[in-house]
């Protein structure tokens, strides 16, 4: 029986319960950024949608009592915006890139905006599955409370793997991504499936940013977010548009950035900072390695304004 | 004066010629006052006073010479973090971690003060100060650059990333190594002798930091329009395939786009430094890095007229404390006044291809008047 109580071991239990924890969001945004891009667009707002989802779902989730409520409203809410996203990119001469920038500031003075009477009260949270009832060690028992979100995210990232592959809506969304003038020429009404993906993608960025506020770290206030919607967009490049990869991607990224709390927890105290920003180091580093100038990236749409 | 029968639809001379010298403006007139319909119907829906609040934006913005200093405290600032985007915007690139270049500028500049003689007198030590927050700025956002031309890696993305990486930097030295063990509730860098530290313009309120984001503003659109260089960035900028076939150093041109784009980041960190906050603390992540973004966007990246955007939107900033005061509106109203403003800037420029058209048209009326024959031509 190994020693669960050595430093190495409580370390790695803290990773890896981290990994399970924090990766939620990063994968919920990932999947709704893959979806987007699939078709061609860039939504760098998700991270404005994140915190709005974030805002509407703690809200929500308070006023009716009921998480589920919550994440219903942030889903919407996330809707609404990608739609925004969505039908503003279609018209001519407005870059996808740039609007993005404005979707994310306008996403986040909006939740900060609306938010400010709800940083106080308590909202109901959403309960975890406690898998670990038999463990011997708290560590480990901790890390084997699973909630229902992550559950939903690993079955959404299954399912939008085949989707994408084996639908007639799947192919028509990565031909509209890949060829926007053959899927015109194929008579497919290009404008409209690009909306309906940026809106979908809204919605699953909304429904992390609830996930953010009603489960982890689960309360809501202005510092909650720190660039997990923009970090998934780099994430996405990472996993080639691969919604599957989207999971494995998410659980290394949740990993990263459970490393602080995790040094943290095993008496390592300096370097708090520094190691909180482990994420976007290891993002960098991924996207260094990853990208090449001289050519596109195997894997990414053809329209993709992103990776010219 | 020979008066022409004008056809339906299409304006007499007069009024084309009027309209012509207004139309390139009309996107940003448009947005404008879309804006503020938004702004005041997002307020009315919650039983605020929607134009009231509007009058005060302006009051709180331009009312008084309170609310003009206040105003032009956060436009100089913003002036130079507009540029961060600006300048790299000519070469292509949208760079958007100007926050950290300029949290880095502040931190670097505070460190200057101890490492010269106390007694260094302060037209020595301003400038190393300028200088050391210019090159911390400068390297940060000229690895963005340099990892976009020899990686491929997206610059957007990456500035972003760079900005947060800097932030926790900076928190970590700032409450770390570099802190002043004076000071207790609020971690803050020694604090910049007086002698160091920068004072008003005459007659003003408002640091020199305003005067010399303006010298950098008039600087950076003399070499952007008028130099060689400056030209050479923008044919990058607007089809660098072609740049590369001419035979343009397209990687040192982006290059430098970037590290001069940051080092004005990292200027706005010192003055912020040395004229305002005395020290480097949490106080200088204000958000003008990302304030600084709409500005370059409303200005469309001409340094020009990134002065008045600056002063426009330090104008929407600084008539935050008024809304709360007088409507008890959170200060993230303002934050979602200026979102509303990108949004619609950006939304509007969807009429660029309709003003070229009508701009053809109202050539041909304007034109009609002088009796000039015009022939039928390519617009």
């Amino acid at each position: 029986m190994p020693d669960l109580h050595s430093t190495i071991a409580v370390l790695l239990l803290s990773l890896i319960a981290g990994a399970i924890r924090v990766s939620t969001p990063y994968l919920f945004v990932s999947l709704g950024e893959c979806l987007t891009e699939k078709g061609g667009r860039v939504n760098l707002g998700l991270e404005g949608i994140l915190v709005s989802g974030a805002m509407s779902g703690y809200a929500f989730a308070y006023l009716s009592g009921s998480a589920w409520v919550g994440v219903a409203a942030a889903a919407l809410v996330g809707l609404l915006l990608g739609c925004l996203h969505g039908l503003v990119c279609s018209l001519p001469r407005v870059s996808d890139i740039a609007f993005g920038i404005a979707l994310m500031l306008f996403g986040t003075g909006l939740a900060f905006y609306l938010g400010k009477p709800f940083i106080e009260p308590q909202a109901p949270m959403l309960a975890s599955f406690d898998l670990g009832g038999w463990a011997a060690s708290p560590q480990l028992h901790n890390a084997l409370h699973v909630n229902p979100l992550f559950v939903i995210g690993v079955v959404l990232s299954v399912a939008l793997q085949w989707g994408l592959r084996s639908t007639r809506w799947g192919m028509t969304l990565r031909l509209v991504g890949e060829n926007a003038e053959s899927a015109r020429a194929m008579g497919y009404p290009i404008t409209r499936v690009r909306v309906m993906a940026t809106a979908v993608g809204g919605l699953l960025a909304g429904v992390g940013g609830a996930y953010l506020s009603l489960v982890y770290p689960g309360s809501w206030n202005e510092g909650l977010s720190s660039g997990q919607g923009l970090m998934a967009v780099a994430l996405v490049i990472f996993a080639r548009w691969h919604p599957l990869r989207c999971l494995w991607a998410a659980l290394l990224f949740g990993a990263a950035s459970a490393l602080g709390p995790a040094l943290q927890a095993v008496g390592v105290t300096s370097g708090y900072y520094l190691f909180n920003a482990a994420p976007y180091v290891l993002t960098l580093a991924i996207m260094i390695i990853n990208c090449r100038p001289d050519r596109t990236l195997a894997g990414a749409p053809g329209e993709l304004s992103l990776t010219r | 004066m020979r008066t022409t029968a004008t056809p339906a639809g299409v304006p007499s001379a007069g009024i084309a010629r009027l309209l012509l010298a207004v139309l390139p403006a009309l996107p940003t007139l448009c947005a404008l006052v879309g804006t503020f319909l938004l702004f005041a119907l997002f307020l009315l829906v919650q039983g605020q006073p929607g134009v009231e609040a509007i009058r005060l934006v302006v009051e709180g913005a331009f009312g008084s010479s309170f609310a003009w200093q206040s105003t032009l405290l956060r436009a100089a600032p913003l002036m130079l973090t507009a540029l961060c985007v600006a300048l790299p915007a000519q070469v292509g690139l949208i760079v958007i971690g100007g926050e950290g270049a300029l949290a880095l500028g502040g931190l670097a500049a505070a460190v200057v003060p101890q490492a010269i003689p106390h007694a260094t007198p302060w037209f020595v030590a301003t400038p190393l100060m300028a200088l050391a927050g210019m090159a911390a700025g400068g390297v940060w956002i000229g690895a963005v650059g340099a990892m976009r031309q020899w990686r491929g890696v997206n610059e957007t993305i990456s500035s972003l990333l760079m900005s947060y990486i800097a932030i926790a930097l900076f928190k970590q030295l700032v409450e770390g190594p570099l802190r002043d063990p004076a000071s207790l509730n609020k971690p803050s860098t020694l604090p910049v002798p007086d002698a160091m530290s920068i004072g008003s313009l005459p007659g003003l309120e408002v640091h020199w930091g305003l005067f010399w984001g303006l010298v950098a503003c008039v600087a950076a659109w003399i070499f952007v329009r008028h130099s060689t260089k400056g030209f050479a960035m923008r044919v990058v900028g607007g089809n660098n395939r072609a740049a590369r076939l001419v035979g343009l150093p397209v990687d040192s041109l982006a290059l430098t786009a970037c590290v001069l784009g940051g080092a004005a980041a990292g200027l706005a960190g010192m003055f912020e430094v040395a004229a305002v906050q005395g020290s480097a603390n949490a106080s200088l992540l204000a958000g003008y890095g990302y304030a600084g973004i709409l500005v370059a966007f409303a200005a469309r990246h001409n340094p020009l007229a990134i002065v008045v955007c600056a002063v426009m939107i330090g104008g929407i900033e600084a008539s935050g404390s008024l809304l709360q005061r007088r409507l008890e509106l959170p200060d993230a109203t303002t934050l979602v006044l200026q979102g509303l403003l990108f949004a619609n800037l950006l939304a509007w420029e969807a009429l660029g291809g309709r003003i070229a058209a009508w701009r053809v048209k109202l050539q041909a009326a304007a034109l009609e008047e002088s009796g000039v024959q015009l022939e039928r031509t390519h617009a």
